[in-house]
């Protein structure tokens, strides 16, 4: 028994892509972009502060680095908390003593939960971004669209109020999202989301009736890839970080202005046996004076501004 | 369903008749980008599943799409810099969703072979029939952006029937004689060229491309670190030049611009390529110069040797 005849039929192989979510071209023949005091790289550095229920229900998937021994899943739960209690302070005193600008990408859940992080976060005065509701309200295809609008106003809506931020960005748990996602995002004034990573530069994606740009927040240098999916050591993530901006650094003086784009994960590099390798690397990345650190909003302030240009 | 393909005889890596490439090279030397295409949503299939998340698969398609807005232009530097010609494993439908990359490949002159149309339309529960019309539509779409007689083929997604050989073998000489469909790159048995039995009889070679330095393979599924694969690289390089005094031997670096191009690992390509190149001995070429040179040197001679063996054994 073989295949139905339609199976080598291709509707959408045509010039572009097979969607309509973003328009197709190559980074290096793009306009170059400068950042602000001509340096060649944008640095948004990510911290996702993030909630992992104990109760985790697991749809679609179970997300990664969540619960995974039948309930109650105890090491899991209070080792993912720890990076809300130990290891995040650890990475804040990093953080100020290379005068590195963090973004914070924010389960809401955590800023209602945890209102003494929620306060010194925000008084620090750092961008904050929506990253959903928690790590097991995941947007996927397939969900009830009337539930997935609601998550997504419950998300941005009560993580406004608490922060009295105006929350410009989202990062969906687990970069997986429904079809009708951006759309919904962008009906909630959110104005950009680091899902896709497809680019070394913001790019603009069209969300139905509304507009996002992308940031995209690389996944293949993240902490958690790098040590929790390829189970490479810290040293390793410090030297492939490294890596990474010594090469962008580089195309970017040839090419124009890439984004360095680092998300990392308090859980993890807020570790006591971590951090030094989290300051290896902060220190390697701003000693030369190469980088824009910026919040992640400013960033994309700063590349549409250009875009305007006549 | 079968025991064993039945596509090449036991000839073991001992005693054979010497190959010696030109200009008395140790090591013919090719790297192999995959150009791709993922489809958002391709049709299912009752024995593949594409994608591992629901539509649309965000980080599966999102970082395939990295390598073609990103990461192509930048091995193509690399491959420019050190004076290497690729052969391009192409899923033939980025021929009309992003021509521009078809177009950087044809204007430096790199081979372009056949992907299959989609790396997520496996041949899987494909008729005979059909199978053979998604070949003729790559070798064809690739003549037509190209001009070139497509010579070889990895399936797609490394996704095969029974008559996959065949199959490629026969399209190649209905559209271009014994000038298109001559190679694969779907078996791994070797470290040398082999003769690979097609139902046409047609003089068929099997070019030694590797699972084992293949970026996709070492870094998504084995998860290596960056720097290992220089090691793993560099050391797959000196024995296969070592042992190619003796005999020419072929290495291959298959390559994922969504994996080798990404910053971290620009790196160790690099001193890879620069390591490799800079010796002396080494044939850099092409998948079908390979097989051209089999074909015309060491096919047939080769060929008798295995029938030999295999006749001395039986006798």
């Amino acid at each position: 028994m073989s295949l139905e005849d339609n199976y080598l039929e291709y509707p959408h192989r045509r010039y572009g892509y097979d969607h309509d979510y973003y328009a197709w071209s190559m980074l290096h023949q793009r306009p170059r972009i400068t950042w602000p005091g001509g340096k060649p790289l944008a640095l948004w550095l990510n911290v996702s502060v993030q909630f992992f229920p104990l109760n985790q229900r697991g749809v679609p998937f179970k997300v990664p680095n969540g619960m995974t021994m039948p309930y109650p899943d105890l090491r899991h739960f209070s080792l993912r908390e720890y990076g809300n209690r130990v290891g995040i302070y650890r990475i804040l005193k990093a953080l100020d003593r290379y005068g590195a600008t963090p973004t914070f990408a924010i389960n809401t859940q955590v800023a209602e939960r945890v209102p003494y992080l929620r306060d010194r976060l925000v008084e620090r005065g750092n961008e904050i971004l929506c990253h959903g509701w928690n790590m097991d309200h995941l947007h996927y295809g397939g969900q009830d669209p009337d539930e997935e609008a609601a998550l997504v106003q419950r998300a941005v809506g009560r993580l406004r109020d608490l922060t009295g931020q105006a929350i410009r960005g989202w990062l969906s748990p687990a970069k997986v999202h429904s079809p009708g996602t951006p759309r919904f995002l962008a009906e909630n004034d959110i104005q950009w989301f680091g899902d896709w990573v497809n680019d070394d530069m913001p790019y603009p994606f069209n969300a139905g009736p509304g507009q996002l740009y992308v940031l995209p927040l690389s996944t293949e240098l993240e902490d958690q890839f790098i040590l929790c999916n390829n189970l490479h050591s810290e040293i390793s993530w410090a030297q492939q970080v490294r890596d990474a901006f010594d090469f962008l650094l580089e195309e970017a003086r040839e090419q124009g202005g890439r984004l360095l784009a680092l998300n990392i994960h308090p859980w993890l590099l807020g570790q006591p046996h971590r951090i030094r390798y989290l300051e290896e690397v902060l220190e390697y990345i701003t000693c030369g004076g190469h980088v824009w650190n910026a919040p992640a909003g400013e960033i994309l302030d700063s590349f549409r501004n250009q875009q305007q240009e006549p | 369903m079968k025991e064993d393909p039945g596509y090449y005889d036991y000839w073991p890596y001992e005693d054979r008749p010497p190959i010696r490439w030109p200009n008395g090279a140790r090591v013919a030397f090719w790297v192999a980008p995959n150009i791709e295409y993922y489809e958002l949503a391709p049709p299912a299939n009752p024995l593949r599943t594409p994608w591992p998340h629901p539509t649309p698969p965000v980080p599966g398609y999102s970082i395939r799409d990295y390598g073609n807005r990103v990461g192509h232009h930048r091995q193509m530097n690399l491959l420019d810099k050190y004076g290497i010609r690729a052969s391009v494993s192409l899923s033939v439908a980025v021929c009309d969703h992003h021509p521009e990359i078809v177009a950087m490949c044809r204007d430096r002159g790199w081979e372009i072979f056949s992907h299959g149309i989609y790396n997520t339309r496996y041949t899987y529960g494909l008729s005979e029939e059909q199978e053979r019309a998604m070949i003729r539509d790559s070798m064809e779409s690739i003549h037509r952006h190209t001009g070139q007689k497509c010579a070889g083929y990895l399936a797609p997604a490394l996704s095969h029937s029974e008559h996959t050989l065949d199959l490629f073998a026969e399209v190649g000489t209905e559209l271009f004689g014994d000038e298109g469909g001559f190679y694969t790159c779907d078996l791994f048995h070797d470290d040398q060229p082999t003769p690979i039995r097609v139902r046409s009889g047609k003089r068929f070679v099997s070019v030694p491309y590797s699972l084992e330095m293949n970026d996709t393979i070492v870094y998504a599924v084995n998860k290596v670190e960056p720097r290992h694969y220089l090691t793993m690289l560099r050391n797959n390089f000196d024995r296969l030049y070592q042992e190619g005094a003796e005999s020419g031997t072929v290495m291959c670096i298959p390559t994922h611009s969504y994996q080798v191009s990404c910053p971290h690992r620009m790196r160790v390509f690099e001193e890879a390529l620069e390591y490799i190149t800079g010796h002396s001995d080494v044939w850099v070429t092409t998948g079908r110069e390979i097989a051209e040179y089999y074909l015309a040197h060491y096919h047939d001679a080769v060929t008798s040797d295995i029938r030999a063996r295999q006749d001395g054994r039986a006798s």
